[in-house]
């Protein structure tokens, strides 16, 4: 996928003026929101949990190459097969490569976000295998030839007026009158057409939750169970994912489940949660023959040991972008490439380089509230303040800001020198407040009053009356003692 | 040095760069509540700002330096309050991280983020305060600051004091948790996202009904009165330890002088 990060403040000001977008964005609030913070109250282990959670991910990324190895020999024990890829361009190889032992037409897709990373659809579809989409977010939105706007729900921005217009340019061959008003009737279309596409289907690829070290398991969270047809109907299942999926036992895992779909959803659970161990085994009633593992790196190793590790947790709840008020006026779309929200604005850099993506750690008011839900405890907003370092280091801050603020730092460590200019400064906004008490534009500060007016100083500045008052009669006795003291 | 004045605690007033450039009547009511619970109150001359705008700018080199600058100046008094928790937070939490690689500076740091308090948590979490004798006629909301909020847990402390003001009525606003766009300098990098932000905000306001937003930053605080006002909303904004002294003479925020 090409990166529009680096055209952030436009895609937010299209997103800003976007009605659909604005209108599906609201629900985010009242839906996610909501159930998050009612799933967290109902047990009162979840912080507990929490703290557990962002444990046991600490020791599995301590311990990355040791888990990794175990898991790759646990699936070959099972009868599967591992793939090491460390870059995107090496797992799109890979997955051609093995859809090409079978001569595969089409591949049923569940969802997957390393997919969306590698850009796999589209390289797919040039070597001639046709991707389809089968969770409905995702088809809906393969349907529309757009990326994900969000990692959980994928098709948040999209309201079902734009599905059923979708629907009707896709399935020509159903009655172009019928009725899509309801979303139950978009849901059984979609349910019709794909039900045929996965008796089709030569290879099913599915992302995976989490790889289980000690059996060698894949695991997918799914609401729709289009992950599990995709992976047990075709001849082939190919599971993709990044290093750090990795866990160490089934019972982490079950602990990371506790978290995950609560954050996500807020869901006790996810409807479907599925294990997959290896190929199918000749009593096992159905499965695919062969069972593929494609491992990702792109880029991950490289955040071991940096000051980035801790993104390295991130079990893609979405809690953060749920959250986050940025993105819940701009949506997903606007932060340019895979990832959205706070946990985008940490990750999007690191894969694919702060001079493409360094808005996006700029784009927060470090209001905290990502890291206050992130259920494995990501210091979100200190990594993105370890980016907005790195951009100050390597001069990518507009000239401008930093002359903005070399200058009030100038005065700012040096307090005498302040305490004039604060004056100064003071009466001239004064000044242009006049009665009124405020100000409607201001040049130095554009930014502010093309939207707002500035309220004006009400009198002189504190320490300017502080010490006239302390002049005429100390404060207080000790503080005039306390001072001949020092 | 012995700051220890009797039976009271030597309190050092972080008065904070917006506070003594916009509004200095805060300050001045910050002080009187601090004197009501007991407390021998300065103010540090060589105080300017605490650094945020630097830290948060990725300049490390002069977030380190205002930092020094602040931690020299607040050494020897019992404690550190600020009318923000804003600027409170990053002298508890965010100082002792820029000196992490410096043992000294960093024991500085962390003796300077023990002692010090967000106002009105001090007030109620330390002194103990339950009473505050003062009169405010009207229905307001609250807004609760982000920083004081997640990094200080500021959420139940000015609820208590304010129930206490004798004619005040409180009404809840359906997200007082969420950001008002403010952010420091992201209001000027990201103007058209911040005024999304604030305009969601003003409207959650004016749905409560309120004649009255108060909060206990006054960086929030000039961008929704500034907001409001730029609506043609009646809606008044106050910091809240105004109300709590009951030093109500002044002007709202951004409002014309009687």
């Amino acid at each position: 996928m090409e990166s529009t990060s680096h055209r952030f403040p436009e895609n937010a000001r299209a997103a800003l003026t976007n009605e659909a977008l604005q209108s599906a964005l609201g629900k985010l609030e009242t839906g996610f929101v909501v159930n998050r913070a009612t799933a967290a109250g109902r047990l009162p282990e979840f912080e507990a949990l929490r703290d557990q959670a962002r444990d046991i991910k600490n020791h599995t990324l301590a311990h990355l190459d040791y888990y990794l190895e175990a898991f790759e020999a646990k699936v070959i024990e099972n009868g599967g097969h591992v793939h090491w890829a460390s870059t995107a361009a090496e797992a799109r190889q890979i997955i051609l490569d093995i859809c090409r032992t079978v001569d595969a037409k089409t591949v049923t897709k569940g969802k997957s976000m390393i997919a969306e990373e590698i850009a796999l659809n589209d390289y797919l579809a040039e070597n001639g295998v046709e991707p389809i989409e089968t969770d409905l977010g995702e088809y809906i939105i393969q349907l529309r030839d757009e990326p994900p706007s969000h990692i959980i729900a994928p098709a948040v921005h999209v309201i079902k007026e734009q599905v059923a217009e979708a629907f009707h340019v896709a399935h020509t061959h159903l009655d172009p009158n019928r009725s899509l008003e309801e979303p139950r009737e978009l849901l059984e279309e979609a349910r019709a057409v794909l039900r045929q596409k996965f008796l089709d289907a030569d290879v099913g690829i599915t992302g995976a939750n989490f790889l289980i070290a000690e059996t060698g398991t894949s695991v997918i969270v799914t609401n729709e169970g289009n992950g599990d047809l995709t992976q047990i109907l075709p001849k082939i299942h190919i599971a993709l994912a990044s290093l750090e999926k990795v866990t160490p036992t089934l019972e982490d895992t079950t602990s990371l489940l506790r978290v995950l779909a609560r954050s996500a959803t807020g869901q006790e659970f996810s409807s479907y949660t599925t294990f997959s161990t290896g190929p199918r085994r000749d009593d096992d009633v159905d499965g695919p023959s062969e069972y593929h593992v494609v491992l990702l790196d792109n880029g991950r190793s490289g955040m071991l040991g940096s000051e980035f590790q801790d993104m390295l947790r991130c079990i893609r709840c979405g809690a953060c972008m749920n959250h986050c008020p940025v993105y819940g006026v701009v949506g997903g779309h606007a932060y340019g490439w895979v990832y959205p929200g706070p946990m985008g604005a940490v990750l999007t850099p690191t894969l694919i380089g702060v001079e493409e993506a360094g808005h996006l750690p700029n784009a927060s008011t470090f209001c905290g509230r990502c890291e206050s839900v992130c259920p494995v405890r990501i210091p979100l907003p200190n990594l993105m303040r370890q980016y907005r370092k790195r951009e100050f280091e390597r001069k990518l801050v507009p000239a401008s800001t930093r002359a903005g603020l070399g200058l009030w730092a100038f005065f700012a460590r040096r307090p005498a020198l302040y305490r004039v200019a604060t004056e100064i400064m003071g009466l001239m906004l004064r000044v242009m407040g006049g009665k009124r008490g405020r100000i409607g534009w201001l040049p130095a500060a554009r930014g502010w009053t093309a939207h707002r007016d500035m309220p004006a100083p009400t009198g002189r500045t504190f320490q300017a009356q502080w010490a006239a008052r302390r002049a005429v009669r100390p404060q207080s006795s000790k503080d005039a003692s306390r001072r001949a003291k020092l | 040095m012995n700051t220890q004045t009797g039976s009271k605690p030597t309190v050092a007033l972080f008065v904070t760069c917006l506070v003594d450039l916009f509004r200095p009547n805060v300050g001045f009511a910050a002080i009187e509540l601090l004197e009501r619970a007991g407390c021998d109150v300065s103010v540090p001359e060589a105080q300017t700002c605490c650094g945020q705008p630097a830290h948060n700018s990725g300049d490390a080199a002069n977030a380190k330096a205002i930092a020094r600058q602040v931690i020299d100046a607040f050494v020897g008094f019992d404690y550190v309050v600020a009318p923000s928790g804003s600027c409170a937070g990053m002298l508890c939490k965010h100082y002792p991280d820029l000196f992490a690689d410096d043992p000294d500076m960093a024991v500085k740091a962390q003796d300077l983020a023990r002692r010090t308090y967000e106002l009105i948590a001090f007030l109620v979490d330390v002194r103990g305060m339950t009473q505050v004798d003062a009169a405010f006629d009207g229905t307001v909301t609250y807004h609760d600051s982000c920083a004081g909020l997640r990094e200080l847990s500021v959420k139940k402390q000015p609820r208590a004091l304010l129930s206490n003001v004798e004619g005040l009525n409180l009404t809840e606003m359906t997200g007082p948790e969420i950001c008002c766009g403010f952010g420091g300098t992201f209001c000027i990098k990201y103007p058209d996202i911040s005024n999304q932000m604030s305009s969601n905000k003003t409207e959650d306001i004016t749905a409560t009904g309120a004649g009255t937003i108060l909060a206990g930053d006054l960086g929030c605080l000039l961008n929704i009165a500034g907001k409001l006002k730029r609506e043609g909303s009646s809606v008044r904004a106050r910091h809240v330890a105004e109300v709590l002294a009951g030093q109500c003479d002044a002007p709202a925020i951004g409002e014309e002088e009687a």
